[in-house]
């Protein structure tokens, strides 16, 4: 098997197959990426004087930003880095991949009715469009008249102002919600994979339901939840969606990576600025991944030495 | 049965349907509001039900014509991501590459990076070279451009689960790469396909930056952009049009949904492994 | 199988290719219908405007009056143009991008609309040149100048050249519920606060009538966004004398001025919580602060003349039924009398909208004739009809509105406009994100100063600011 790895396709054939795709990632992805890099060592803009002149300023984009004078400042980058963290960890790692790992493992054992029900619901809120979720929640936590509201007043609640009160909880929980989708159906097909007859032998030997998962199901699907983790990461990375929400507030709040750079960059325009926090934000996502490859390897690892 | 699995049972039935409602009712709201004509942020049943507030969307034109747009540029990208996201995880799949996976993962960073507003100059700068702004074409290619690395990504594993003997003996039995390719890996990626395809279709779907900046014509707008017209003079959204707006501007992915979840499932694997 | 799945992929393939035949001819449907017009001038107009939308009445006066008006008395002449009408409904913000990458690659619409803050950024750029350049020596000897006071016409002007024409402009007030006042034992009829002092005497008084209201809003913080700045910080700025800038230029980061505005702040939302700090923090906060107005939750809004107008119009979105008989306007005082700039009594602040001139416009005659054909009295006067507004020509009154007459006749020689300034937008971020430290109580006044001054400076340059004596200011 191994020696025949590549005997396929050959070059010729490879690199027609692969044109059409490198010309528009070449153009639309590779050109301007490395445009950024670029831009990230100019204080380049699009208005402004530096938007004719711009000038090589080497690093200073970079060391602005992590200028003690503002770094830990109210709205500065030094908090907002922490929250977009925590925003990561708490909405994407254990929101959206441990719910959908959980919703994936509740679909298994639901009628096929229910089962298409529930991930139905769920699918909806991963596909209707960013305007119409952002106007759905707005209308769900509005304080004097929304539907959570209402709800918690019918059981005798008080009226709570979620997006004043509580902003971090709400836009984790609706990051969790907006996103779970994907990976429930990424596990679902993953846990498809595996053939009955391993759980089955596990049933007979008395094997609880946590311990087929952690023994049988999970080095089964380590490399989806890998793949899963990258995936959603960078996403939640990159989510503008909140901003719909709370604008990043109240009092920065809220001001994860992508509203802050949109509020000190994007919206006067200054490509430097913003193109050096999206490098950064590179780096993160690459230390993240890098973190799960080598999680995965060490559990295979760990398992090998185990049998 | 015994006591405690009937327990167990309906302790796991009552906590399904709790996550399915809390899921469902950020959404509630929506079943609602677009019938009512003086709809607003409250829960309220219509009284009476009414269609008023979609014959006043509809005598919008322009926001009629910007769903028909919406269609076009996520039908157009996903076509195109669809076939050459295919065509180039499979060659680079099935290529002696070292570090291809390298290179799909650092395409998938890069691509992170472009998605923000500072990539959207020069990619103008690139569609302005071409002679495309303001076209349809533009904004299908720089969707396309953008969503290809992730839809490689994700088709990676399905096309490291088809095993090399499928096409090794189409290649065998005389056919050529092409035809190896559409009659045989074609068929068994279709469900990691579908997965990309859908994705896309959500992305174009939902997407703002890349129309908003590369188009000028209204007649040409997506209905992402065109939704903000339902905001009015002071720039407060007009409630019962905007709900009735989103209720059409969302029927189509549920529709597409619907329609790929039944024909074909959501499933990641063929059911075949090597 | 093999056979099935061959057919059945076949009737696809056929069923996409009419799917995609379709998709064809409707787009080639549409590109013809976009070049259906073969006029030899064809011009275009760019405004943050849409029909039945945002600034609906702009849309509908450019769509109904003005193109038709114009293209008529251009046949007249035997000049043969087609004018099409760009509207758009998304933020300023986009605006200004698309009209930036438009301008920077030599396309766009001819005229396009600009709030007069953008205008020093676009130059700098190199994307805007002085009206006279583009239109020639008949733009500055246009016979409208002559009917533009020169407060006005600084909306337009950067480094003594002139970029645009304005059109509009407001004045902000003082807005108070008389229902309310009359019950608080005030004066219902002729409220005039002197000073800051008796402006939050009156909320007081407010306030004591019922403990758990907030009776005055004035704006602040991030999610009011440009709101804070004109409203609320600016007008208080204003009220004690000092301005954004030095008189060569320089931004003051640090003085006993700003600490007092932010001490007001902190008096409104945090110490006698008089207004409420958290309508001020939600996004839709500037909405809640005229529905919480509208139905007499609080009593004193500090906005503009186009709240009065068009908010709380019978007709408008915050509608007050008995609008006139119910709300009623003061001017904003300095923080003591004579303590507002220039001396003044009383400040008010003002914006305004203006039209300028693509550079790269292939017919820049004809935009400019169609530019000052849109500004002509006449023209002007119409829009009235369509909404009534401020308009900057001195011959182009309010038809009907007493409030718009007397409010634009009192402020207008007292108002201060934003500094025409690269960097504005900038600091004015920065002043929003100041203002909310306070009101949110996560900083002192003199800390959040702090870090405004710490940010400005890395925002102009360090040479650019000035920090003055704090001594004598308050703790």
């Amino acid at each position: 098997m191994i020696s025949q790895r590549g005997a396929n396709v050959s070059s010729r054939t490879g690199i027609a197959f692969m044109t059409p795709a490198g010309l528009l990632i070449g153009l639309f992805v590779v050109f301007p990426f490395f445009w950024i890099i670029a831009v990230s060592f100019t204080n380049r803009s699009l208005l402004g004087v530096n938007a004719l002149h711009p000038q090589f300023v080497g690093l200073k984009n970079y060391l602005d930003l992590f200028d003690p004078a503002t770094f830990w400042s109210q709205g500065g980058f030094g908090p907002s880095l922490w929250l977009t963290i925590q925003f990561v960890v708490f909405s994407a790692l254990l929101g959206q991949v441990l719910l959908g790992l959980v919703l994936a493992w509740i679909s298994r054992e639901l009628s096929p009715r229910a089962k298409s029900l529930l991930q139905g619901i769920v699918m909806l809120a991963w596909i209707l469009p960013d305007v119409v979720v952002g106007f759905a929640w707005f209308a769900y936590l509005d304080r004097d008249a929304g539907t959570l509201n209402q709800l918690l007043h019918g059981l005798n609640f008080p009226a709570a102002d979620f997006l004043i009160e509580h902003p971090f909880l709400t836009i984790c929980l609706f990051n969790a919600w907006r996103g779970a989708a994907f990976s429930m159906m990424l596990f679902d097909a993953a846990l498809q994979s595996i053939p009955p007859s391993y759980l089955e032998t596990a049933d007979v030997a008395g094997a609880s339901s946590w311990q087929k998962f952690r023994d049988i199901v999970l080095p089964l699907i380590r490399g989806h939840i890998v793949t899963d983790l990258i995936l959603i990461t960078m996403w939640t990375f990159n989510v503008f969606t909140p901003f719909l929400l709370t604008a990043g507030g109240p009092s920065f709040e809220t001001d994860i990576l992508p509203i802050y750079t949109y509020r000190i960059a994007f919206k006067s325009f200054e490509f430097g600025n913003g193109a050096a926090i999206g490098v950064i934000v590179m780096l993160i996502n690459l230390a993240f991944s890098l973190f799960y490859l080598r999680l995965a390897q060490r559990g295979l690892r760990a398992k090998g030495k185990g049998t | 049965m015994n006591r405690r699995t009937l327990f167990s049972r309906m302790a796991f039935s009552v906590g399904a349907a709790l996550l399915g409602a809390a899921f469902a009712l950020p959404l509630i709201w929506f079943v609602f509001a677009p019938f009512n004509a003086q709809a607003d942020l409250d829960l309220a049943m219509p009284k009476p039900p009414t269609l008023t507030n979609f014959a006043r969307v509809f005598a919008n034109r322009a926001a009629v014509g910007a769903l028909l747009n919406s269609l076009l540029q996520a039908f157009g990208t996903v076509l195109l991501v669809a076939t050459t996201a295919t065509l180039a995880a499979y060659a680079l799949a099935r290529t002696a590459l070292r570090g291809k996976r390298v290179i799909e993962y650092v395409l998938l960073l890069f691509s992170s990076v472009v998605s923000g507003s500072a990539a959207m100059v020069p990619i103008f700068l690139i569609v302005n070279a071409l002679g495309l702004i303001d076209t349809q074409v533009a904004v299908i290619l720089v969707f396309t451009g953008g969503l290809l690395p992730t839809a490689m990504f994700i088709l990676r594993d399905f096309i490291a689960s088809i095993p090399r003997g499928y096409e090794e003996s189409a290649l065998v039995a005389g056919a050529s790469p092409w035809r190896a390719f559409v009659d045989v890996v074609v068929p068994v990626l279709r469900p990691g396909v579908t997965i990309a395809a859908v994705w896309a279709f959500v992305q174009v779907w939902g997407g703002f930056l890349i129309p908003f900046v590369l188009l000028r014509s209204e007649q040409r707008m997506p209905a992402s952009v065109e939704i903000y017209s339902f905001y009015s003079q002071a720039g407060t959204p007009i409630v019962p049009l905007l709900a009735a707006y989103s209720v059409l501007y969302s029927l189509p992915v549920i529709a597409l949904y619907w329609y790929v979840n039944r024909k074909y499932g959501f499933r990641f694997f063929g059911g075949i492994k090597s | 199988m093999p056979a099935t799945h061959h057919t059945r992929s076949l009737q696809r393939a056929s069923t996409v290719r009419r799917c995609l035949c379709a998709l064809a001819a409707w787009c080639f449907g549409i590109a013809l219908a976009a070049n259906a017009s073969a006029a030899q001038v064809e011009l275009s107009i760019a405004c943050r405007c849409v029909e039945g939308g945002v600034n609906g009445a702009e849309a509908r006066w450019l769509k109904q009056y003005v193109i038709p008006e114009y293209v008529a008395a251009a046949r007249a002449q035997g000049r043969d143009v087609a004018v099409r009408l760009r509207e758009f409904a998304g933020s300023a913000e986009q605006m200004s991008q698309q009209l930036a990458l438009d301008f920077a690659t030599a396309q766009g619409a001819d005229l396009a609309e600009f709030d007069g803050f953008q205008i020093p950024g676009f130059v700098d750029a190199g994307l805007l040149k002085p009206l006279a350049e583009t239109a020639g020596p008949e733009a500055d000897a246009w016979e409208g100048w002559s009917h533009i006071p020169d407060s006005a016409q600084a909306l337009v002007r950067f480094r003594g050249k002139r970029y645009g024409v304005p059109e509009q402009t407001d004045v902000r007030m003082i807005f108070y519920r008389r229902d309310l006042f009359r019950r608080a034992g005030l004066d219902a009829d002729h409220w005039q606060p002197r000073s800051w002092g008796d402006l939050l005497d009156a909320a007081r008084k407010l306030k004591a009538l019922d403990p758990k209201s907030f009776p005055l809003q004035i704006n602040a913080g991030v999610a009011m966004g440009e709101a804070t700045t004109m409203q609320g910080y600016l007008m208080l700025l204003a009220g004690t004398g000092e301005e954004l800038r030095d008189d060569t230029g320089r931004w003051i980061v640090s003085s006993a001025n700003i600490l007092g505005v932010l001490d007001f702040y902190k008096t409104v939302y945090r110490d006698e919580q008089l207004g409420e700090a958290r309508t001020q923090r939600l996004v839709s906060g500037r909405n809640r602060s005229f529905t919480d107005f509208q139905r007499g939750k609080s009593a004193i809004l500090i906005e503009s003349n186009w709240f009065y107008y068009t908010a709380i119009d019978p007709q408008g979105d915050f509608p007050i039924a008995d609008r006139d008989a119910v709300v009623g306007w003061a001017k904003m005082p300095a923080r003591a009398p004579g303590g507002g700039v220039r001396a003044q009594d009383f400040v008010s602040v003002s914006g305004g909208n203006s039209f300028v001139l693509n550079p790269h416009s292939k017919h820049p005659r004809e935009a400019w004739s169609l530019l000052a054909f849109m500004n002509s009295a006449p023209a002007l006067r119409n829009y009235q009809e369509y909404n009534e507004h401020l308009c900057v020509r001195d011959d182009v009154l309010p038809p009907r509105s007493q409030f718009l007459r007397d409010s634009g006749r009192e402020l207008l020689p007292l108002t201060t406009i934003r500094p025409i300034d690269a960097d504005y937008e900038k600091v004015s971020a920065e002043i929003q994100r100041m203002t909310e430290s306070v009101i949110a109580g996560k900083l002192t006044p003199r800390a959040a100063m702090g870090e405004y001054a710490a940010a400005v400076k890395q925002i102009v340059g360090t040479d650019r600011t000035i920090a003055f004596d704090l001594r004598g200011a308050a703790p």
